[in-house]
């Protein structure tokens, strides 16, 4: 039966470069149940429901056991029993707390001008990193000249993490996305080694940091957590921890294919391109129909129900393992007209790309901007950049889908 | 064929005046625009200022942050309408098709929309409604003087009436550092449209935010001083409250006294019109060229056995209008339903309340997750076995499944789990409403579709 492979051939490498097709093979039915036990859905409304369905549980503990104990992808930088989990998985009440907490040096309504007031500093950011891409040779790699170093010193001055540390931050960073990309040369029990030294370097770190934190507070988001003034209550150590590694993690992880999928799109739509360069404004409403078009998250594995539930004839037995395809709702003709069209001036675009419900994207309007600021200054800096190759090499992630290089030739950087 | 030439002509070359320039009538007349209406359009408004947004009156505004001429609703395009602004419309000859204004002048129509909307209910002795210091809070003006009132050296605040508008207002004060007393009839604020539950954890919130709530108690008078200022209220179990200002917060009456004997179905309770927006002659026969739209309506919904209802929802007014203007416009064999769930908003005492569907319909009500306790909950509501309305306290993501299970006439009790389900949603509880309305209607009809061009009612008679 082709239902039984579909979702092997969306999470198959091969077909990384462009799911699309596949996700329109999905939609043709609402529920797919694939033969490793996981119910995959594809349909915008369908998907929308569902996170909003209170049956549904984040929870890896409400999870029933898999006969081949086979992982989603996506999951298998998960639960290594070190860290309790994080807010992104855990339900209501325990997520609501963690994830209050977490807001309130954040965002509204307690911080609600935390992130338009480094707007100055990311562009600063922004601004170095572009002067520093002339590549001699007039080739550069976006990814890792730009969209990854970025994010990442981002997400640094953020959690307030000394200048002088964020060389070493930037390697452990490094090291934990390198293995949520498993190559096939490189041999996968060193590479769980290395990702734990990494894992556990960056926790003695943060430990180490967040003590001087409670010593001596500044106004970062680290020094917020560990003082617990917060109505919600007070974090553990333990959730502290593990709330900074989700947002190092999290925080820059998703972005980095956010602003290089966008690279990508607009060097395959030149007029656009221009238009943006012409127009740096245009980047608001671009960014979100990138976020439809080619949403850095593509779906969301780790869902399941606490009831069984019912979704168009197809019972989803409780504590089966859910995935809901959000790139695929993204592209539902049921939803967008000619959904295929990538058209920043599309007028209703309630796009999925940031999830929704509880969990929606709590970092959304921190990626919003950076991919706002990033996408603009480089369609006005970059002269005539053109693509090397198309399709560029992606990671092998099928959940956090993006280039692993973004090579383009340039006539020059403008000043 | 005549009558598709016709409406083809109306499109191109019509007359279309809406009374009401306000939420709905702003809406409506965008619609008319993105439809491709090209005719005569002219807007007919008895407030000078061009249309704006009341919710903030009672939230932003008179918390200062918000300046009240700054509530002007954002436009979606130029409507290149004729604004009548400042007159009032005082007369309708349905036959000549004609609308009467204040000042004599009579504008005619080929179809006409009615969005008057309500004003609040004045306190009812007049001379004491007169005494300086007390106030409504309807307008953009009764905002205004309101605001400026408070920002004055102010003793007292008393706020008759512990409905959304006027527990949105005692905690404005509060916020503002304000005494504020709140004089409600029933046995807890809010407890008419969300039941004594749910009412006691409004009663709560009052209290902690240090009002001084009297419940089951009636204000009876106003006393001024010489000057003309009010002083003190008198309460119907003796009490007397020292204050010097009043917010009267007593409910809304419906705008159609203008509409006496022009042989149109509007009386009080609004202007009864079809789920299309067509309005009933006091015949009861339905009219082809005047629409109803917004809080002045008064339509049956199939969801709610067909009763007609009357909602004062910002969301209602929206989505009637664009279905109004839509209708208007529209070949009969294209017009659409008005199949909107009712849904409302409100924001007090740092908690963002949300409802859908009718709560007040509801016998029993269930907390479905989160608690009452910490006030961050949702709780349905049940009326015959099924779920018929649903409210949140800072649960607002979930509405949108409650509001399905409503769509779907699903069972209640909901049979499965939820999330975050505790000690308090064990069982469902009585959500004691004061006076319980029981209608006999069963679940007769689902509701389906997403958007309103493919909204579908689904009939099933006699369920098992
Ligand atoms: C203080 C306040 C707070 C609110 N908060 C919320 C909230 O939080 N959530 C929510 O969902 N809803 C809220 N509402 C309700 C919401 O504002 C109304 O549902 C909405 O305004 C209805 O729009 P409408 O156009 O039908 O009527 P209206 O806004 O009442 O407009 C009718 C207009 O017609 C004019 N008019 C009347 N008679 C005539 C005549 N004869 N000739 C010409 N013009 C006439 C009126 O003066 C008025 O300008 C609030 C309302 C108020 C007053």
């Amino acid at each position: 039966m082709t239902d039984t492979s579909l979702f092997q051939q969306i999470t198959d490498y091969a077909n990384r470069a462009d799911p699309y097709p596949l996700y329109t093979e999905l939609r043709k039915s609402p529920v797919h149940r694939d033969e490793t036990g996981v119910y995959v859905v594809g349909g915008y409304h369908d998907i929308l429901s569902l996170l909003h369905d209170p049956r549904i549980s984040s929870d890896a503990r409400n999870r029933a056991e898999q006969p081949g104990g086979s992982a989603l992808p996506g999951e298998e930088d998960e639960g290594d029993g070190v860290l309790p989990p994080t807010f992104l998985r855990l339900d209501p009440p325990e997520h609501d707390r963690l994830r209050a907490i977490t807001n309130r040096p954040f965002g509204p309504p307690h911080s609600p001008r935390r992130i338009d007031g480094m707007r100055g500093e990311l562009r600063t950011i922004v601004t170095d990193l572009i002067d520093h891409l002339d590549g001699g040779d007039g080739t550069l790699d976006v990814v890792e000249q730009f969209s990854y170093p970025f994010p990442v010193t981002v997400i640094c001055r953020l959690l307030g993490i000394p200048r002088a540390d964020e060389s070493r931050f930037h390697s452990w960073a490094d090291t934990l996305v390198s293995t949520l990309d498993p190559r096939p040369d490189v041999d996968t029990a060193e590479r769980v080694r290395i990702a734990q030294q990494a894992r556990l370097e960056l926790g003695m770190y943060l430990n180490a940091l967040l003590d001087e934190r409670r010593k001596k507070p500044g106004d970062d988001m680290l020094s917020h957590l560990v003082a617990g003034n917060a109505p919600e209550g007070r974090m553990s150590g333990m959730e502290v921890l593990a709330t900074a590694a989700l947002l190092l993690i999290a925080g820059h992880e998703t972005t980095v294919n956010l602003i290089t999928n966008g690279m990508l799109t607009l060097l395959r739509h030149p007029e656009i391109l221009e238009r943006l360069r012409e127009d740096p404004r245009l980047a608001v409403p671009l960014v979100e129909e990138l976020l439809r078009f080619e949403p850095p998250v593509q779906m969301l594995p780790n869902r399941s129900p606490i009831a069984d539930i019912e979704l168009h004839g197809v019972t989803v037995p409780k504590g089966s393992p859910l995935c809901l395809v959000v790139a695929s709702g993204n592209r539902d003709p049921a939803r967008f007209e000619d959904p295929d069209r990538f058209d920043p001036d599309r007028r209703d675009v309630q796009h999925l790309g940031l999830g929704s419900g509880v969990h929606s994207c709590f970092g959304a309007p921190l990626a919003r901007l950076e991919a706002q600021l990033a996408l603009a200054e480089l369609a006005r800096r970059l002269e005539a950049p053109r693509l090397l190759e198309d399709p560029p090499p992606y990671r092998q992630n099928a959940v956090l889908r993006g280039p692993r290089h973004l090579r383009i030739a340039v006539d020059g950087v403008r000043p | 064929m005549i009558g598709d030439g016709s409406i083809d002509r109306l499109r191109r070359e019509g007359r279309i005046v809406i009374v009401g320039a306000s939420l709905a009538g702003l809406r409506a007349a965008e619609t008319l625009r993105e439809k491709g209406f090209t005719g005569s359009l002219t807007v007919i408004g008895d407030e000078p200022h061009p249309p704006y947004d009341r919710p903030p009156l009672s939230k932003q505004v008179l918390l200062g942050k918000a300046a009240p001429e700054h509530t002007t609703l954002p436009r979606r395009l130029d409507v290149d309408a004729h604004w009548r602004l400042g007159h009032a419309a005082t007369g309708l000859d349905m036959a000549a098709r004609r609308v009467r204004l204040a000042d004599g002048d009579e504008v005619e129509y080929d179809r006409l929309l009615i969005a008057t909307g309500v004003r609040a209910r004045p306190w009812p002795v007049e001379a004491e409604a007169g005494l300086d210091g007390v106030f409504v809070l309807r307008t953009r003006d009764d905002a205004t003087r309101l605001h400026r009132r408070l920002t004055e050296e102010t003793r007292r605040v008393l706020v008759i009436g512990a409905g959304f508008t006027g527990s949105e207002i005692a905690s404005a004060c509060r916020e503002r550092d304000l005494p504020v007393t709140v004089a409600e009839r029933g046995s807890s604020p809010l407890v008419g449209a969300l039941g004594g539950v749910i009412g006691e954890v409004a009663r709560q919130m009052h209290l902690d935010a240090g009002v001084d709530l009297r419940c089951g108690v009636m204000v009876t008078a106003l006393e001024g001083d010489t000057a003309g200022r009010v002083r003190s209220a008198v309460l119907s179990d003796g009490g007397t409250i020292d204050t010097d200002v009043v917010v009267v917060s007593l409910g809304a009456t419906r705008n159609t006294e203008w509409l006496a004997g022009s042989g149109l179905g509007a009386g009080p309770r609004g202007i009864a019109c079809d789920a299309g927006c067509r309005a009933f002659d006091v015949r009861g026969i339905v009219t082809d060229d005047v629409f109803v739209a917004g809080d002045v309506a008064r339509a049956p919904h199939p969801l709610f056995g067909y009763q007609f209802l009357s909602l004062e929802h910002w969301g209602n007014a929206v989505a009637q209008a664009e279905i109004a203007a839509h209708n208007m416009i529209s070949h009969a064999t294209d017009r659409i339903p008005h199949l909107w769930v009712p849904a409302f908003w409100s924001s007090q005492f740092g908690v963002n309340i949300k409802s859908v569907g009718v709560p007040a319909l509801g016998e029993e009500i269930l907390v479905t997750q989160g608690s009452l306790a910490d006030r961050r909950f949702t709780a349905v509501y049940g009326h015959q076995g099924r779920v018929i309305g649903a409210v949140t306290f800072d649960h607002g993501r979930w509405l949108p499944f409650y509001q399905e299970l409503i769509e779907r006439t699903a069972p209640f009790p909901p049979p499965f789990p939820t999330l975050d389900r505790r000690a308090d949603g064990r069982g469902p509880v009585p959500a004691e409403f004061p006076d319980p309305s029981v209608p006999t209607h069963g679940p007769t009809v689902t509701v389906s579709g997403y958007s309103p061009a493919d909204r579908r009612i689904t009939f099933t008679p006699g369920r098992a």
